[in-house]
This record gives structure tokens, sequence and C-alpha cells, in this order.
């Protein structure tokens, strides 16, 4: 595992940086503007929370964040690269190499097992057999469930399942781990679990960007953000460890 | 994405998808099946035709006297009838001066009245020589043809058809029975096979006789040297047309004639029938294929739906590979190769029913079907192309997807 510099503000660089960011949606002939204009700039190494009431736009604001989709106007460079420069093969490639996925649904394919799940962006990206297993089987150590390899999504408890999907996500070793609310559907232990492991990328040098609406969970970031209607309420407030 | 990985990943949604991939393959297999079949069915019945045509004399020249150009088929002062000899069947009998010709029958005919006891029937007797049976694709139902021997020394013996000894002696086992033609008796030695009929009549009413028989005893008022009729027996049907040159240039050299029109003879091909054989048979094959051009693009429609229904289904997954870094190209790798494989397992299925069903169904039904290898590999490569055009939509309808939206499916 790479281990990255432990001061990252010190680097100038934003690793995400948003500019007016705007996301209308069209249902039929009704126009909903999910979010309304977003500033943000999220350097190398930090550790932010987004929160704000249902319906505030955080998840549009993370599947912005992870070339899931496009902003109807407004600006997103991603690693100094704007985003809207990008073709679908170029997405597709930053998506596979910077960022790691943990969704609130886990989204595993229950096809395959849990080491055919977190080889996935590997193959994608690319990696021959034989180092593309190791690799997996060692996020898969790191995540505690090297003894589970074999089993499928269905033989897997709910923590466990995010465990998996949080292998996925490292496995890449991505600069960015974007995770929309990863704990809301897990009981305090295995929230403990997925919490601690963030907290573990985090102090690799990893950026991790967290949406939920708990507050104890918002807490573990150093920054958070307040999303309500679509826009970011007041600055980003910097927590002091 | 690496190929095999590609490969392995398209084999393992098909096999997570038991139920749904094997009704795909279905419309495929009966597709394919039912190609490998009408194929068959077709070359099949082309054999069937071929050798009924074979047996007919397909293969046979048919060297009669007379100019064809010459309208009333007269030459001169000459009658019509005499101006092919004996000789003549001898030349062309030598596998020097006609290399692709069997076998040579010369035939004199004469209608004589034949009697038993009582009973008397008029026939056409026939003098010719040992090989007519060979010639004119006859066979024996009783006793023998004549010998070369009996043949030489004039021998009193006679072959009937069938119909004749029917009629005569009201049975066809009469060998070693006598008939009398003219007061001179003649041992029945031979009554040929039934051969059905012609455009002339029953080709089983009829006697043979060796021709030294016919000019010396049964014909002697004709003149002993012409004969009426010489049919030549190409070593195949492919040669006939080598055979028909070789022999008229020996003709017209035998004869002493510079130039093929003002010949004396014409050599005549039974491919009027050849032809009506063979329309009949292309009418067949295409009729047989258009069948399996339908029942093929039924199968492959059928591999469109699925794919669709596939893509439909398989939203999420589709939504989630995309955010995993897969690029459109490499959805639509994948959905284009199941469908490939599909296609592929469901020809091998096919070809392997297919197969069975023609070794099995001729003894049901009578017919002849072909398998050939061939029509088999064609069929394979066949059903794999119908997976990849009837995959490409599906696939790139799945590649088209936005990450966000398929995610977000239910
Ligand atoms: N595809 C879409 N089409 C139309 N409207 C949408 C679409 N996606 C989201 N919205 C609307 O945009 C708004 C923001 O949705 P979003 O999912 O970002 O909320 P959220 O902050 O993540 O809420 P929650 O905490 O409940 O997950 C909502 O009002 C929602 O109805
Ligand atoms: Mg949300």
């Amino acid at each position: 595992m790479t281990v990255m510099t432990s001061d990252p503000l010190a680097s100038a660089a934003p690793v995400i940086e948003l500019t007016g960011a705007r996301k209308t949606y069209h249902t039929g002939d009704i126009e909903f503007e999910a979010l309304r204009g977003i500033d943000c700039r999220i350097f190398p190494g930090e550790y932010v929370a987004i929160v704000g009431p249902s319906g505030s736009g955080k998840s549009t604001l993370m599947n912005i964040l992870g070339c899931l989709d496009v902003l109807t106007s407004g600006r997103y460079v991603l690693a100094g690269e704007d985003v809207s420069t990008l073709d679908e093969d170029a997405l597709a490639s930053a998506r596979n190499r910077r960022i790691g996925f943990v969704f609130q649904q886990f989204n595993l394919l229950s096809s395959l097992s849990a080491l055919g799940n977190v080889e996935l962006p590997l193959i994608y990206a690319g990696v021959a057999p034989a180092e593309r297993r190791a690799r997996a089987l060692a996020a898969l150590e790191r995540v505690g469930l090297g003894d589970r390899s074999r089993n499928h999504p269905g033989q897997l408890s709910g923590g466990q399942q995010q465990r998996v999907a949080i292998a996925r996500a490292l496995v890449t070793e991505p600069a960015i781990v974007l995770a929309d609310e990863p704990t809301g559907n897990l009981d305090s232990h295995s929230t403990r679990d997925v919490l601690a492991m963030l907290d573990d990328l985090h102090a690799e040098g990893r950026t991790i960007v967290l949406i939920t609406h708990e507050g104890d969970v918002a807490a573990r970031a150093s920054t958070v953000y307040n999303v309500t209607d679509g826009q970011f309420v007041g600055a980003g407030t910097e927590i002091a460890k | 994405m690496r190929p095999a990985d590609l490969l392995s990943s398209a084999w393992r949604a098909i096999r997570s998808h038991k139920m749904r991939s094997a009704l795909t393959m279905l419309g495929i297999v009966v597709g394919i099946a039912s190609v490998v079949l009408t194929v068959g069915l077709g070359l099949g019945t082309q054999k069937d035709v071929s050798e009924q045509i074979a047996a007919l004399g397909s293969d046979l020249l048919i060297v009669s006297p007379g100019s064809s150009t010459d309208e009333s088929g007269m030459r001169g002062g000459f009658g019509s009838g005499t101006t092919l000899t004996r000789a003549d069947a001898d030349a062309l009998a030598s596998t020097v001066a006609v290399p692709d010709a069997k076998a040579v029958a010369a035939e004199k005919t004469a209608s004589v009245s034949l009697e038993y006891g009582e009973s008397n029937w008029t026939t056409e007797v026939t003098g010719t020589s040992t090989s007519w049976p060979e010639v004119r694709s006859r066979e024996l139902l009783y006793g023998t043809f004549f010998t070369d021997e009996q043949a030489d020394e004039a021998a009193s013996v006679i072959v009937l058809g069938s119909e004749t000894a029917q009629e005569l002696f009201g049975s066809t086992a009469v060998v070693g029975q006598e008939v009398t033609i003219d007061t001179e008796s003649y041992e029945v030695i031979g009554v040929l096979a039934e051969a059905g009929s012609s455009g002339d009549g029953s080709l089983d009413d009829l006697a043979v006789v060796p021709m030294t028989t016919m000019v010396e005893q049964v014909d002697s008022s004709s003149a002993s040297e012409s004969v009426g009729t010489i049919y030549i027996k190409a070593a195949s049907s492919d040669l006939l047309g080598a055979a028909s040159q070789e022999a008229e240039s020996l003709l017209l050299n035998l004869h002493g004639i510079a130039a093929a029109e003002d010949a004396d003879f014409t050599i005549e091909v039974q491919d009027s029938l050849l032809d009506a054989a063979t329309s009949v048979y292309q009418r067949l094959t295409v009729l047989l294929t258009g069948i399996a051009a339908l029942a093929l693009l039924v199968g492959g429609i059928g591999v469109m739906n699925i794919m669709l229904v596939s893509v439909t289904e398989r939203t999420r997954e589709i939504g989630l590979r995309k955010a995993l870094g897969a690029a459109p190209a490499t959805i639509r790798n994948q959905f284009l190769i199941e469908a490939m494989i599909l296609g592929l397992s469901g020809g091998a299925v096919g070809v392997i029913i297919g197969v069975g069903l023609a070794l099995a169904l001729p003894a049901a039904l009578g017919s002849t079907i072909v398998v050939s290898g061939l029509a088999l590999v064609v069929s394979v490569v066949v059903a794999v192309g119908i997976g990849a055009v009837f995959g490409v939509y599906p696939a790139a309808r799945a590649a088209r997807l936005a990450p966000i939206d398929a995610l977000r499916d239910q």
C-alpha cells in the first residue's frame, strides 16, 4: 500500500474543485434544481463529511463528484482535469483509477463471489489474473474477510457485504473514496467497523468524501459541509481534533 | 479489459441465468436443426433424383441415323435407317477412339409375332450385343442374358420383357420354355426385371436376341449390316460431352464426312430429362433455403428479444460495472459476446439434433437426407453470426445507458 504525504493541506492543488455547480432534473415538464450553485474545494487527504436533510441534493452531489453524472452548468475539475471535456471512455477510466465508491445498498453482484466482486475494478483496469487475485485477496484480508472470499453476497451479512464493498473501493488504491451513507443499512456494530475502515483509509492519506445524516458519523471528518436545498449553508466547518 | 476476462465474464452471465439462456438458445437450436435438415433433404433429393436419372440413363448417348439438320430426317435418296452399321458400333466400342465411353450397344429392331402354344403376342424384338443390359441399365428377373459365344454362333435364344412373358405365358417364371417365331423356336434364357414406362410406351414389352440371330433368322429380310440405333454409355455423366465429341469425330471419319453439318447421323443426350429434374430440384432448394432462413430469422429475433430483456433486467449491474470503470465498448462487447456464445452453443446443439434427426428420419420417411460437413460448419458460423447481428442492438443499448440512471434503476 502506498502511503501518501501526511500533511495534505500543504500541497496547494485541490483534488476536487467545484465552481458554480448546478444540476437541473427534468421530469416531464417539471424542472427541479437539485444543485443550485455549489462552490467547493477538497484537498488531497481531506476527510469531508456532507450532511443535510433528505432531498437536499447530497446524493446528486456525490454522483457528480464520482463522474457518474454531469453538471447542467458550472465546472468540475477532478485532479486537474475539467470533467466536462472528458468523453465516456475517459470518464470510465477516471472512475476506475481515481475513485472508489461505497454505496448505501452495497451494490455487489450476486452472481460473483466476494473475491470476484473485489476483482471487478481490476478487471476493468486490465490487471493480469494472478496479480488481480493477490490484490483482491489482500484487500479482503484488510477488511477482515480473508476467510470469506469464496462466499457470494447472499451468504454474507449486511455488515460483511459492506466490508466487501469497501475492499472493492480500496483495491485500486484510488486517491478518492466516495461513500454515500455507507452505514445507512447497518447496525451500530457494523457501523463502527465501517467507519473505522474509512478512518484507516484517511490515515493512509486518501481523500474521503462521506455523506451521512448522522451527526456522530460526521464528527469523524476533518471538514463538514451542510447542504440544504441544493446549496452549501455557510462554509465548511473544520473539526478540531 | 482483457479478452479472456471478457469471455469468462460473458460465460458467467450466461450460466447465472440458465433458464433464460436455454430459452434463448432454443430458437437458434430449432433454426439450425431445421437448416441442417432442410439442406440435408435438399442434397438427399438431389442425390435421389440424379440416381434416378442415372438409372434412366442420363449418361446415355443415342446415335441415330439421319441428319438433324434435315427436317425430314432423310438424306438424299438413302433411307434414313441405313447409315449406321454394326462396324460403326464396333468402332465406337474401341477404348482408343472413344475413351470416355464405358459400353456400346447397337440395336436393330423389328416388330415380330411371338407364339407359345395357342397364344401369340406381337412385340418389338431387338437384336443387340451382350453389353445391352449395362448400356440400357436393365437387370434380369430370372435367368441370364445371352453370352458372347451364343452371340457368335447366332444361337436361338431369347430374353423376354416381363410384360411380354406375362402376355405369352401368363407368368414371368418362364426360363427354359420355348417361343416360336415364324416356325423357328427359341429358348427363353432370361426375363428382364420391370423398368416401368418411358414416353414411347412400356419398357417391359420387348424381346431381346443376339444381333447375329436377329439378322440371320428373325429379320433376315433387312440389310444385315445396318443397325437402327447405337447407344453409348459414358463412363460418367460428367464425361457425356466428351464421349459425344469423341463419338462424333470417329463416325464422321468412318463415314468420310468432312464437316459436322453434313453428318448422316445424329447424337442426342437424354438431357431434356436432366433439365426437367434439375429445375425441379432447384425450385425445391430455393423453397427449403427459404424455410431455413425463416427459421433462423425467428431464432435471431428470439436472441434479440431475450438480450433486450437481459439488458433491462441487468440495468443496475450495467450501472455498477460502469461506476467501477467499464467503458461503453467493454459493456457492449460483453453483451455481444454473450449473444455470440448463445448463438454458438445453440448452433452446436442444433447441429447435433439436426444430424440426429437426419440419421433417424430417412428410415421413417423413406427419403434420403445427406449430412454435409460443410453445411454443418456453415450452420454454426451462421448461428454465431446471428448472435452477433441480433445482439448488436441490445449491446449498443446497454453500452449507452448513463451510469447513474442505470445504478438508480430498481
Ligand atoms: N433523476 C432524478 N430526476 C428528477 N429528480 C431527481 C432525480 N434524482 C434526484 N432528484 C431530486 O433531486 C433532489 C435531491 O435528491 P438527492 O438524491 O440528491 O437527495 P439526498 O440529499 O441524497 O436525499 P437522501 O438523504 O434522502 O438520500 C430530490 O428532491 C429528488 O427528488
Ligand atoms: Mg441520497
